[in-house]
């Protein structure tokens, strides 16, 4: 059965005046703040990110492994006390693999994003900015990156020159900016019709101004919000060039490299080269798809604010 | 609706153009000839600039796009020099199956993700809602490959139901008759896209349950199945008809994975394989095919939209 909403001015009388308790004005970003805080899954997904960025970078500080040198002895041992994920099959500590694993995806995957953000919220602005025939010129461009299969494009670009984080990083985000572009241009066109937009031009700012100082700052919210999601389809999209062979080569290694390896061994029951690896990957994009919802929702008491 | 669907098509018409000659140049950029790969590492510069001249792999890019264009739409893909197999005839032996996996999975999700969205909606908050939504948020965050494996040690391996290698025949018809082998590679694809169609589902009913036509619905005394089934679903589904066409990007990429992981002969494992093998002409066909279905798919869907909601044909 569908909840009765009770009618607005109701929910207004029932929960104080909108936008907080009366009192000293709070800003925007401070509401965002205690939403975002009172979501108990975004909290969740806040630790297990912590979690995993501590477990690949300071891990291996406190978990000394040999990740250079194979060694057959050791190949395919199972979980023990002196490698308690057990070895690999070239008999590298598998622990430890997934620690150096984990800093190769969490390092493109927000190097990725980053670039992904700045060339969308920059396209985004300077779309909505001029507007007119630039405006759907740039954003017909925006339909014809959304209809290049990324996997594939990424796949080859990857075959080709060789996959590094760098690479791989720069090669993702240049084909990721589509959606904040896009969420950008959509504030922008509401936001340059302002007040403040007027007045700033009226003083005499230029275009590249009114953007970088005037109309990005304020379009930002929905711009993070996207931010969490490029974070988390980086990470995926690694996995899978790392799952198809096409990933980081020796001695860097990443989780989807790692699994494509352990599928060799599925048939002997070497559980331990698969299910933490692949646990890792969930984890770490369950965890940043939480904050991205919650992001979301926080975001939208600070836009009701305005 | 007339001038809407005009204005759509020709826009579909560019975004195409754009998008074919990006690809083209990107790839040419990455591989500009295949000499090499005829000619054997042993080959002298001026018999590869020979080469090059003979097959027009020399001629300024936007030539040889127009070149390309002209044979595609003459039926002619290309020729991969690696296969040594016009590819044409390579996709030919494997589009069906590789149409016949994404179909039925992307109809096994569908089947599946509408009821449950809906379910979830009427019930929501409830125990089966967040075992659902908790479901789906895991699925959400699984690179295919793992839940294949997940899948294949659970019902290939520890309870040996079905087998872990998909269907090998070149019949379509013995490949659909096989279950044993295909019912692995069909649920890895269609759980994926379960997991995003149930959430999309459920957010979309949740908007329509608001709505006065609802309460109208009921207040009537109308029975709730007819109100589920007639203003409900009817009117939630809408959305997911745009949804649809937006992920087949994600179906396609899912496809490469799944045909990978499965060894299932298809389009998929055919690229995978052009990947290895750097082998230029399939990749580029396979890239450009995908570009493509993808433009107009959105296109069918939109057209789609535009026959079951009556609102947009005023618009």
């Amino acid at each position: 059965m569908a909840m009765q909403q009770p009618p607005l001015d109701a929910q207004r009388a029932l929960s104080g005046p909108e936008g907080g308790d009366v009192g000293a004005v709070q800003s925007g970003w401070r509401l965002a703040l205690r939403e975002f805080t009172s979501n108990r899954l975004a909290v969740i997904g806040f630790a297990i990110l912590i979690f995993f960025v501590l477990f690949c970078f300071l891990g291996p500080l406190l978990y000394h492994t040999d990740q250079v040198d194979t060694n057959d002895i050791l190949a395919n041992t199972a979980p023990s006390g002196a490698h308690l994920l057990g070895t690999d099959n070239q008999g590298f500590d598998e622990l430890g693999r997934m620690m150096k694993g984990g800093q190769a995806a969490l390092e493109i995957g927000f190097f990725a994003a980053f670039v992904a953000i700045v060339i969308g919220t920059l396209w985004g602005a300077v779309a909505g900015l001029a507007g007119g025939i630039i405006d759907s010129a740039m954003m017909r461009v925006v339909d014809v990156f959304l209809s290049v299969p990324f996997l594939f494009v990424v796949l080859i670009l990857a075959v080709k020159f060789g996959a590094t984080v760098l690479s791989l990083s720069l090669v993702i985000g240049f084909f990721a900016w589509q959606v904040p572009a896009r969420l950008v241009r959509g504030e922008v066109l509401t936001l340059r019709e302002r007040d403040f937009v007027l007045a700033a031009r009226t003083a005499g700012a230029t275009s590249w101004r009114l953007i970088t100082r005037h109309l990005i700052p304020n379009a930002l919210g929905v711009v993070i919000v996207n931010v969490t999601f490029q974070v988390a389809d980086a990470i995926l999209t690694v996995s899978y060039v790392g799952f198809l062979g096409f990933g980081l080569h020796y001695p860097n290694v990443d989780w989807g490299d790692q699994l494509s390896n352990g599928i060799n061994f599925l048939e002997d029951g070497y559980w331990w080269l698969i299910f933490p690896v692949g646990a890792c990957i969930v984890l770490t994009v369950m965890a940043l798809n939480f904050i991205g919802d919650a992001l979301r929702d926080s975001m939208d008491v600070r836009l009701r604010r305005r | 609706m007339i001038s809407y669907l005009g204005r759509r098509f020709v826009t579909s018409i560019i975004v195409v153009i754009g998008v074919s000659v990006f690809i083209f140049i990107l790839l040419h950029a990455a591989y500009p000839s295949p000499a090499r790969a005829v000619l054997g590492l042993q080959a002298k510069p001026n018999q590869v600039a020979a080469w090059n001249q003979e097959h027009g792999f020399d001629d300024p890019v936007i030539v040889q796009y127009f070149h390309y264009v002209n044979n595609v739409l003459h039926g002619n893909l290309g020729y991969s020099y690696v296969e040594n197999q016009s590819v044409l005839a390579l996709f030919k032996e494997r589009t069906a199956r590789s149409v016949y996996l994404s179909g039925i999975s992307l109809v096994i999700a569908i089947i599946i993700a509408l009821p449950l969205g809906i379910f979830q909606a009427v019930k929501r908050n409830s125990i089966g809602d967040n075992v659902a939504t908790s479901a789906a948020f895991i699925l959400y965050s699984m690179p295919s490959f793992f839940l294949g494996l997940i899948l294949i040690q659970v019902f290939a391996l520890s309870f040996p139901i079905f087998s872990f290698e998909a269907s090998q025949s070149n019949s379509l018809w013995v490949v659909i008759g096989d279950w044993n082998a295909m019912t692995l590679p069909i649920f890895t694809l269609a759980l994926i896209t379960v997991a995003s169609f149930s959430r999309y589902m459920r957010s979309s009913s949740m908007d329509v349950l608001a709505q006065d036509y609802i309460k109208v619905a009921r207040a009537k005394g109308l029975p709730e199945r007819l109100v589920l089934w007639r203003h409900l679903f009817r009117n939630a589904s809408l959305p997911m008809v745009t949804l649809l066409g937006l992920s087949l990007p994600i179906l396609l990429a899912g496809n490469l994975i799944t045909e990978t992981l499965y060894n299932f002969q298809g389009l998929g494992l055919l690229f995978f394989i052009s990947l290895q093998k750097v082998d230029y002409p399939v990749m580029l066909a396979y890239t450009l095919a995908g570009a493509v279905l993808v433009v107009v798919g959105n296109l069918i869907a939109d057209i789609a939209l535009t026959i079951a909601d009556p609102r947009i044909r005023l618009a």
